[in-house]
């Protein structure tokens, strides 16, 4: 069974962005950039199949800038067998994106497509869901464990409520949550190897989709500042802070 | 304008997420809609129709949507969606799990997570756990969008509307519910409850939150946890607040044994008063709270306690 891992290019998690002055959207000038947490989830876990003798072919696949092809790289570090970079100058929109992949699951024919549940830029939390209904795959989304049982897949989901396990057909689209495993560093030799997996360059053209904007950022802001309050010395003092003066305690 | 509702509850209750969602309507016009889809909610749906502000209440009632699976509940709405310039669902995870099949099947973006509604079409959304604020306009004719409950008062009760129900039966033929594993808690959801009491990786172990828990009852507060918490196996899952979790802007927040990272604070800071307990003096969340108190919290919790209970 081949799997496709979409990965995205995003901010490192670390950092704490800062908008531009003209509102026009964030500062990403120099800004480190890494593979989206979730998306390293995803990989992971293709790989854990791999290893246990599930999976056959692991393929990662990133849209956007020239510059994707490091998180590629990276992907194949960690074991993904080769990658697809679909080359457009900014990040499509998530529909764009689910349409781009779309199209790749129909060259490719993966069982399983096992996606971020979310891009910690966009926080978008809807690319996996839209590639499942225009692929008519089915979708466990926000996934905390992940069984293959012969043609179908058992997966545990974490919802508001608790946990939801769930029982798939073949093939499906799986959206990773943060406790699904935890990935592992690429080993330098790995790092070395994977500069020769092969890596396919497409174009949107190419593959068919528009990627006109259909959502136009209108202006970007600092949110409203929370400034420091004050520091209280004892149990007794704040109880009083929070009876007389806040009155959110009776 | 014409707006459907998808209706949040458990089968049982309406939640409070759908009075939020009714007031975010409010603003984009008064033709509103709601849909209930579950399984024995008639109860759900004449709750909905008291809702002020709301025109039409129609109710899909059938094991088929008894949990809401994300496959037909999106083709559900989608048989209903023609007329409607708006479809508005909670960010929660069912609201998050099946909107953007539906936004994806009727070739229009989603709007995720909105805070915001300056017009028909321009919607305001937080991006990069909150440390920068988005104005964005869609051009798509209808816009499928999801909305945080939190960024919006609750609409009042009203005069009560009749129920419609749905005939149509969509099947899920794709996946089947195996099992789940509900937290059971008498105490307020968190994203309802007007206080909120959250441990982080200081409380040590799953134990120790016991503290937290007794506090809570004194004021009838809600039980969180960072992301630390969670992934030691002090707590389960659905108690995460934060940016990949729940977010949640209660009037009070106390947050125990947490350091304050960017993912916790995109989930808890806008809460009106925040008040944060840690031994580390330097720790970032003292920068976001009202009412910093530098202790060590297995010292600061029982004396809390008592002070409660006095
Ligand atoms: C200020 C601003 C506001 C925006 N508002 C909206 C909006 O309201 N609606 C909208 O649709 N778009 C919006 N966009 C555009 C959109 O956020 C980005 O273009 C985004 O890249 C699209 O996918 P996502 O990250 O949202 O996906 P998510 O659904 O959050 O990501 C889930 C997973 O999808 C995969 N994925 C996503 N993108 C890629 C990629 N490029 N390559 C490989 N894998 C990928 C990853 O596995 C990721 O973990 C906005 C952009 C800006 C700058
Ligand atoms: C993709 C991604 C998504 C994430 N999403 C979330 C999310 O949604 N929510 C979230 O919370 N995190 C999230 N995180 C994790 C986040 O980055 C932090 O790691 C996490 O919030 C830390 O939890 P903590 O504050 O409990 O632990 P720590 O950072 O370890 O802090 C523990 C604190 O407890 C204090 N302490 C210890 N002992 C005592 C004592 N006896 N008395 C008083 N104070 C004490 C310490 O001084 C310290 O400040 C995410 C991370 C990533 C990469």
């Amino acid at each position: 069974m081949k799997i496709l891992v979409p990965v995205k290019r995003v901010i490192d998690y670390n950092v704490k962005v800062r908008v531009k002055a003209d509102q026009s959207d964030v500062d990403l000038t120099n800004a480190k950039m890494a593979m989206n947490p979730f998306c390293e989830i995803a990989v992971e876990e293709a790989v854990r199949l791999k290893e246990k003798g599930i999976a056959t072919e692991i393929v990662a696949v990133s849209i956007g800038p020239k510059a994707c092809q490091e998180q590629i790289r990276n992907a194949m570090a960690l074991g993904a067998d080769r990658g697809i970079h679909v080359e457009c100058e900014t990040f499509p929109e998530s529909l764009q994106v689910a349409k781009i992949l779309a199209r790749l699951v129909e060259q490719e024919s993966p069982g399983l497509v096992i996606i971020g549940k979310q891009a910690i830029d966009s926080d978008n939390n809807q690319t996996g869901q839209m590639l499942a209904a225009l692929t008519k795959m089915p979708q466990a989304t926000f996934a905390s464990a992940v069984e293959v049982e012969g043609d179908s897949l058992k997966v545990t989901r974490e919802i508001d409520g608790g946990l939801q396990t769930l029982k798939l057909s073949m093939p499906a689209v799986v959206s990773t949550d943060l406790r699904l495993n935890e990935p592992r560093y690429a080993k330098l030799p790995d790092i070395m190897k994977a500069k020769r997996k092969p890596l396919a360059v497409m174009s949107t053209d190419e593959l068919g989709v528009d990627i006109t904007p259909r959502v136009t950022t209108l202006k970007v802001t600092p949110p409203p500042a929370r400034s420091a309050g004050v520091k209280v010395e004892t149990v007794a003092e704040l109880m009083a802070k929070l009876r007389e003066e806040a009155k959110v305690i009776s | 304008m014409s707006i459907l509702i998808y209706a949040e509850h458990d089968n049982k209750h309406l939640k409070s997420e759908t009075h939020k969602l009714v007031t975010a309507a409010t603003q984009l016009g008064d033709d509103i809609h709601i849909l209930v889809a579950g399984l024995d909610c008639a109860a759900v749906a004449e709750q909905a129709a008291t809702i002020a502000g709301v025109k039409r209440v129609m109710l899909a009632d059938n094991p088929a949507y008894a949990h809401q699976l994300a496959e037909n509940t999106a083709d559900l709405v989608l048989d209903i969606a023609e007329g409607y310039t708006h479809i508005l669902a909670a960010a929660t995870t069912t609201g998050k799990n099946f909107m953007p099949r539906v936004a994806a099947l009727l070739d229009v973006v989603q709007l995720s997570d909105i805070i915001g509604i300056e017009s028909q079409d321009t919607f305001v959304r937080p991006i990069y756990a909150g440390n920068a604020i988005a104005t964005v306009q869609s051009s798509d004719a209808v816009k499928v969008v999801t909305v945080r409950a939190s960024a919006f008062d609750a609409a009042q009760e009203g005069d009560s509307v009749s129920v419609e129900t749905l005939a149509t039966v969509i099947e899920n033929t794709q996946v089947t519910f195996e099992s789940d594993e509900m937290t059971k808690s008498d105490r307020p959801e968190l994203t309802a409850a007007d206080i909120v009491i959250s441990g982080g990786r200081g409380m040590q172990d799953g134990e120790h939150f016991a503290m937290l828990e007794r506090i809570a009852d004194q004021l009838g507060a809600a039980v969180g946890a960072s992301r630390a918490a969670v992934d030691a196996g002090f707590v389960p899952n659905d108690m995460q607040v934060g940016q990949t979790g729940k977010i949640v802007a209660p009037q009070l927040y106390i947050a125990v044994g947490i350091s304050g990272a960017i993912q916790h604070l995109a989930g808890m800071k806008d809460s009106k008063v925040i008040v944060a307990i840690n031994k580390d003096p330097e720790a970032p969340i003292f920068q976001v709270a009202d009412y910093g108190l530098v202790a060590d919290l297995f010292d600061a919790l029982p004396e809390i306690e008592s002070a409660l209970g006095s």
